[in-house]
C-alpha cells in the first residue's frame, strides 16, 4: 500500500529548497487571509507534510507562523484549517520563534488547540503551567452552555501528568468538586435527538427513556461508562470524560510532597477493625473536604464498575469495555487505598466477591493480574486470597493461555512489578519456572528482555541445575507447545503456527505413549528437581526444528545462558558448581539441533565453563574423572570444538597441586597420556588429503597443555620435548584451493618453538606455566624480581643466545 | 495516558530488505521536559531527538510485527477485505506490546502496544503502567475509523496529504493523548458527528 507515488511524494517533499518553501508559504499566506476554502486547505495540507516529513528542521517565515497562530485562535475559522495549523506548529516544536500564549484565551476550543501547540515546547518556557492555570481558570468560569469542560478536562490531565503535584490548592478543590458532581449526579435519563432540521419534518416531543446497562436491564443506579443509550447528554458525556482522567488526576493533583510522608502513618490503618466504622459515603458527607469528597466517590464508582462488569453485554465493543472498565476500577481502588486506608477493607470485600468469578472463566485472565497486584501489595489483611489467585495465575492461566501476545506481556510485567511481593517461603513464584518460560518459548522476541530481568529472581540453588536443562531445551518446548496447540480439540479458526509445515511424524510421536513420560516432562507446570534426558525428543522433533518460532527461540536461548550463570554463580556452592559443570560437559553433545543452536550454545558453555573453574579451580581435580572421559575420543573434538579447547585449557591451568591437594602424580600421568594419544591423531590427520585438518587452536591447546603438564611433573619433560620437536619439523599439509596453508603450520611451529624453550629451563617453567594465585595480584607484576614478562623476556634472550651458538 | 501516536510501514515478513521503515504520520502529546541546553540550535537539536525517538519505535514495532507474522508462518500481511466486517478483522490482525527501558528511547520507561493491518503499522506508546486492554481497544477503534474515514483499502489510497482528517479522528478518540472508555452506542454517536462534521 505504499506505493511508489507515495515514495516519491514523500521524497519531494523533503527535498524542497528554502527558496521554494519561502515561496509557498506566501502563498499560504495569500490564501489564508483571502478565501480560506478548499485551496487553502490543500495548500496547508501539503506545507504539514513538507514540515513533519523531515527530521531536521524547517524554516518558515515569520508572517506565516504568525498567521498560522492567528488562524488558531480566531473562533470563526473552520474547524479543518484550525487543526491543520495547529498540527503544523505542532510539528516543528520545540521553535523559538513561536508567541502563542494562552493568557487571553476565552474559548474552550481555542484554548485545546493551543494547548496541543504548547504543550509540545518542552516546557522551556513554563508553557506547562500557564496552560494549566488557564484551563482551570476557564473551568472555573461556569460556562455551563456547549461543550466547554469537555475539551478542557484531556488539557488538564496532560497537564498533571507532565507537571505532577504543581497545581494551586484553591483550583485543585474547584476541579474536586466539579468531578463529583459529573460522576456521581449525571443524568439517568437518555439525551434527545438533535432536531432534523427536515424542511417537511415537524418537531417530535418524544420523551426519552431511562438508560440501560450493557444487557438491556434498564439502569439501576446512577450513570456510569458502562451505561449506554441511543443518544447522550452534555453532562453524560462529561462522566465518561471525567471518569477517563481520573486515575491521573487522583495520582498527581495533588502536592508531591503530602502523600510521601504520610504514607508510613496510612499503613498502620490498614486492616484495621476502626477503619470500617470510619469509611462514609460521599452522598451523607458535604463535610468533608473536596479531595475526601471526591475519592469517596470514586469508589462508588468503582464498586458500581465491578457491579455492572457482572452483566452479561450484548455487543462485543461492550464486552470488551467491561473488562477495561474492570482493570480501571482495579488499579483506581489500589489508588485510593494507598491514599485512604480506610477504604480497604470494603475494596477487598467487593474483590473477594469477584474473585471466584473471574478464576473459572478463561476470557478474563487478563482482568485477574491487577487484582492480583492488588491482593498482593495491601498484604497482611489479604494473604490467603493472593495466595489461591497466584497459584491459579502460576499453573493453569499460564498453561492454558499462552499462545495470547497480550497476555504474556502482560504477565511479564506483572512478574517484573511483584518481584518485592512474592512471599519466598510458598515458593509459587521460583517454582513455576517450568511454566514462565512457556511464555519465553513461545513469544521470545517480545519477551526476551523482559526475561533477563525475571531469570536473576527464579534462580533458587535447590532447582538451578533443573533450570539449566529446561533453558537448554526451550527450542525443543517451543516444538512441543506447537504440537500440543495443535492436537488440542479447542483449535482456533485462526492457526498460530506455520501451516505450511506438516509434521505427522511429530503430531504421531506426540500421541504415542511411548513419549508421554518426556512430553509431559517437558510441558510441566511446577519444577520438581528431577530432571530427564530429552534425547529421545530431540530426535522425533528434528523436522520442526527449522520453524521460525523455534529458530527465534533459539536465538534468545544464548543470552539467557549467560544471565543464569551470572546469577547462579552468586548463590551456588562448591557442590552446585560441580553439578552444573558437569551439565555443561553432558550437554554439550546433546542438544535440540536447531541451526546455528549449537555453535552460539557451545560458545557460551566453553565460556561458563572456564568461569567456573576460575572461580573454583579445585573443580578441575573433583572432576577429573568425568574430564578424562570427554577428551577421551578424537570423535568428540569436531563437533564441539569450543567446549573442547576450553576443557583442555582448563585441565593445563588448573590441574596443579597448588590449586588442589588431591591433584596426585598419576593423575597427571594419566590426563597427559591421554591428551599425547590425542594430539598424535590430530596431527596425523593433518597429512590426510581427504579430511580437513583440525584448526591450529586444536593443535596449540593440546601442546601448551601438555607442556604445562609436564612442567608440573618433570619426568614428563623427555616425551613433551620429542612431541614438540616433531610439531616443529611438520611439513606444510596438503594445499587446497589456491591459498597455502601456510599461516596455520607457521603458528604452530611458532608455537611449538617457545615450549621448546621453556622446557630447556624446568624450573622457569614451571614458574611460567603455574604461577599460583598471587599471579593476579599487581604486585606481582610490579615487582623486578618476581615480574612474569620480565622473568619470560630473560629466557628468551638467554634461548637466543644459546640457539645462534647451535647449527640451525 | 498516551505519549505519542504513530503510523508506518511494514513490509512483507518474507520479502528482502527492499526500502525502510517510513512514519507515515505521528502526533506526539505533550513533549517530555527538554534538558537545559545553552548552546546554540538546542531547539533543532531537541526536534531531531524527537523525530529519532519515533524513528526508532516504528522500527521497532516494524520488526516485532514481522517476527510474529514469521513465527505464525504467515507468509503476507493480507486479510481478506471485508468492509462490513472490519471489527472482527482487526481482532485477528497481528498485534502485540513490548517495553522500552528508560532512557531508550525516552527519557521515562514506557510500553508501546502495536496493530498491523495490511502493511501499515498501528502504535500507542504509552506510559509505563497504563491500563492495556483500554489501549489495545482504542487502538483497534482508531485504525478502524482511519481506515474507514481515509478510505485506506481503495488501491490509490494515500495518507500523506489528508492529516487533517487524521488529526480530526484523533481529537474526538484520544484528545490530548487521553484514552476514553467508550461504550458501544457512544462510539456511535462520536462516528455519526464526526461524518456530520466531516462528510466522506
Amino acid at each position: 500500500m505504499f506505493t511508489p507515488a507515495a515514495e516519491s511524494l514523500l521524497r519531494q517533499a523533503r527535498e524542497i529548497q528554502d527558496e521554494e518553501l519561502s515561496r509557498f508559504c506566501s502563498r499560504v499566506v495569500k490564501l489564508l487571509q483571502k478565501d480560506p476554502g478548499a485551496e487553502a486547505v490543500d495548500a496547508l495540507r501539503r506545507l504539514f507534510l513538507i514540515v513533519s516529513a523531515t527530521k531536521y528542521g524547517r524554516k518558515l517565515e515569520k508572517p506565516c507562523v504568525d498567521l498560522l497562530q492567528a488562524t488558531i485562535c480566531s473562533p470563526a475559522c473552520p474547524e479543518q484549517l484550525q487543526l491543520l495549523c495547529a498540527a503544523i506548529l505542532r510539528e516543528m516544536a520545540p521553535s523559538e520563534g513561536l508567541n502563542l500564549s494562552c493568557d487571553h484565551i476565552q474559548k474552550s476550543r481555542t484554548l485545546s488547540l493551543a494547548a496541543s501547540v504548547l504543550l509540545a515546547q518542552g516546557d522551556r518556557q513554563d508553557e506547562v503551567r500557564s496552560v494549566g492555570q488557564r484551563a482551570l481558570h476557564l473551568l472555573e468560569a461556569r460556562q455551563t452552555e456547549g461543550p466547554g469542560p469537555r475539551a478542557l478536562l484531556p488539557v488538564v490531565s496532560k497537564v498533571v501528568s507532565l507537571a505532577p503535584g504543581t497545581l494551586p490548592e484553591a483550583q485543585a478543590d474547584m476541579l474536586h468538586r466539579r468531578l463529583v458532581d459529573w460522576l456521581r449526579y449525571a443524568s439517568v435519563q437518555q439525551g434527545v435527538a438533535q432536531p432534523s432540521r427536515g424542511f417537511f419534518s415537524a418537531p417530535r416531543t418524544r420523551q426519552p427513556g431511562p438508560v440501560t446497562e450493557v444487557d438491556g436491564a434498564v439502569a439501576t443506579d446512577f450513570f456510569t461508562v458502562l451505561s449506554t443509550g441511543q443518544h447522550f447528554t452534555e453532562d453524560q458525556r462529561l462522566n465518561v470524560h471525567a471518569f477517563s482522567m481520573l486515575r491521573t488526576w487522583l495520582l498527581f493533583s495533588g502536592p508531591a510532597s503530602r502523600d510521601a510522608s504520610d504514607a508510613d502513618d496510612r499503613s498502620e490503618l490498614e486492616g484495621s477493625t476502626l477503619s470500617v466504622l470510619s469509611a462514609t459515603s460521599a452522598t451523607a458527607s458535604h463535610l468533608l473536604p473536596p479531595q475526601q469528597q471526591l475519592r469517596a466517590g470514586a469508589f462508588e464508582y468503582c464498586q458500581r464498575l465491578l457491579e455492572q462488569s457482572t452483566r452479561r453485554a450484548l455487543r462485543k465493543g461492550d464486552s470488551d469495555l467491561q473488562k477495561a472498565c474492570l482493570v480501571e476500577a482495579v488499579l483506581l481502588l489500589d489508588v485510593l487505598c494507598r491514599q485512604e486506608p480506610s477504604f480497604l477493607y470494603r475494596a477487598l470485600s467487593c474483590l473477594k466477591a469477584l474473585l471466584g468469578r473471574l478464576c473459572g472463566d478463561p476470557a478474563q485472565a487478563r482482568t485477574l493480574l491487577p487484582i492480583a497486584r492488588f491482593l498482593l501489595s495491601h498484604g497482611e489483611a489479604a494473604a490467603v486470597d493472593s495466595e489461591a489467585v497466584c497459584q491459579h495465575l502460576f499453573t493453569s492461566v499460564l498453561a492454558d493461555l499462552f499462545p495470547n501476545p497480550m497476555l504474556a506481556f502482560e504477565f511479564a510485567q506483572f512478574c517484573r512489578d511483584s518481584l518485592h511481593l512474592f512471599n519466598p517461603d510458598q515458593g509459587t513464584f521460583k517454582l513455576s519456572f517450568p511454566n514462565l518460560f512457556k511464555l519465553l518459548a513461545w513469544h521470545s522476541p517480545a519477551l526476551t528482555s523482559e526475561f533477563v530481568v525475571l531469570l536473576p529472581a527464579l534462580v533458587d540453588a535447590s532447582t538451578a541445575v533443573e533450570m539449566l536443562h529446561t533453558l537448554l531445551d526451550l527450542p525443543c518446548l517451543t516444538a512441543a507447545l506447537g504440537l500440543q496447540l495443535r492436537s488440542s480439540p479447542t483449535a482456533s479458526e485462526r492457526p498460530l503456527w506455520d501451516v505450511s509445515l506438516r509434521p505427522t511424524s511429530c503430531l504421531e510421536g506426540f500421541r504415542d505413549p511411548e513419549f508421554q513420560g518426556l512430553f509431559q516432562y517437558l510441558l510441566r507446570s511446577k519444577a520438581g528437581g528431577a530432571t530427564k534426558r530429552l534425547a529421545p525428543l530431540h530426535h522425533l522433533l528434528q523436522p520442526m526444528a527449522s520453524c521460525a518460532r523455534v529458530v527465534q527461540c533459539a536465538q534468545a536461548v544464548p543470552t539467557l545462558l549467560q544471565v543464569f550463570f551470572a546469577a547462579v554463580t552468586q548463590v551456588a556452592s562448591g557442590d552446585l558448581s560441580a553439578q552444573l559443570a558437569l551439565v555443561l560437559l553432558e550437554r554439550s553433545n546433546s542438544l535440540f539441533q536447531v541451526p546455528q543452536y549449537e555453535a552460539q550454545v557451545h560458545r557460551v558453555m566453553s565460556s561458563q565453563l572456564l568461569a567456573l573453574c576460575r572461580l573454583r579451580p579445585a573443580l578441575v581435580v573433583e572432576l577429573a574423572r568425568d574430564l578424562l572421559e570427554f577428551v577421551g575420543t578424537v570423535s568428540g573434538i569436531r563437533s564441539r570444538e569450543s567446549m573442547f579447547t576450553a576443557v583442555v585449557w582448563a585441565i593445563g591451568e588448573y590441574l596443579a597441586v597448588s590449586y588442589d591437594r588431591r591433584c596426585t602424580v598419576e593423575q597427571v600421568n594419566r590426563f597427559f597420556e591421554a591428551l599425547e594419544a590425542l594430539l598424535f591423531e590430530v596431527t596425523q590427520s593433518r597429512r590426510s588429503a581427504t579430511l580437513p585438518p583440525y584448526p591450529p587452536q586444536v593443535v596449540t591447546v593440546l601442546m601448551t597443555t601438555l607442556t604445562k603438564l609436564a612442567s608440573r611433573s618433570q619426568d614428563l619433560i623427555p616425551r613433551v620435548s620429542l612431541l614438540l620437536s616433531k610439531l616443529r619439523a611438520l611439513p606444510q599439509g596438503p594445499a587446497m584451493g589456491s591459498v597455502p596453508r601456510d599461516e596455520d603450520t607457521d603458528a604452530i611451529r611458532m608455537r611449538a618453538t617457545e615450549l621448546t624453550n621453556l622446557l630447556k629451563m624446568p624450573s622457569v617453567a614451571q614458574f611460567v606455566f603455574t604461577p599460583g594465585m598471587e599471579a593476579s595480584t599487581p604486585r606481582f607484576h610490579r615487582d623486578a624480581n618476581t615480574a612474569l614478562p620480565l622473568a619470560l623476556h630473560t629466557v628468551s634472550r638467554l634461548v637466543d643466545r644459546e640457539a645462534g651458538l647451535l647449527p640451525a | 495516558m498516551v505519549h505519542a501516536f504513530l503510523i508506518y510501514t511494514l513490509r512483507a515478513p518474507h520479502a528482502e530488505d527492499t526500502g525502510f521503515c517510513r512514519v507515515l504520520y505521528s502526533c506526539v502529546f505533550g513533549a517530555e521536559k527538554s534538558p537545559d541546553d545553552p548552546r546554540p540550535h538546542g531547539a533543532e537539536r531537541d526536534r531531531l531527538l524527537r523525530k529519532e525517538q519515533i524513528l526508532a519505535v516504528a522500527r521497532q514495532a516494524e520488526s516485532m510485527c514481522r517476527l510474529q507474522q514469521q513465527a505464525s508462518g504467515h507468509s503476507s500481511v493480507d486479510l481478506p477485505p471485508q468492509s462490513s466486517d472490519e471489527p472482527a478483522s482487526l481482532h485477528e490482525a497481528p498485534h502485540g506490546a513490548f517495553r522500552l527501558a528508560a532512557g531508550d528511547p525516552f527519557q521515562e520507561p514506557r510500553t508501546v502496544v502495536w496493530l498491523g493491518v495490511l502493511s501499515l503499522g498501528f502504535a500507542l506508546v504509552l506510559d509505563a503502567h497504563e491500563n492495556l486492554l483500554l489501549a489495545e481497544g482504542t487502538l483497534r477503534l482508531l485504525a478502524r475509523f482511519l481506515f474507514d474515514h481515509l478510505r485506506l483499502l481503495a488501491p490509490s489510497a494515500n495518507l500523506l496529504l489528508r492529516a487533517d482528517r487524521v488529526e480530526a479522528i484523533l481529537a474526538r478518540f484520544l484528545p490530548h493523548g487521553q484514552l476514553l472508555f467508550l461504550n458501544d452506542q457512544f462510539v456511535q454517536g462520536l462516528e455519526k458527528e464526526l461524518s456530520a462534521a466531516w462528510p466522506l
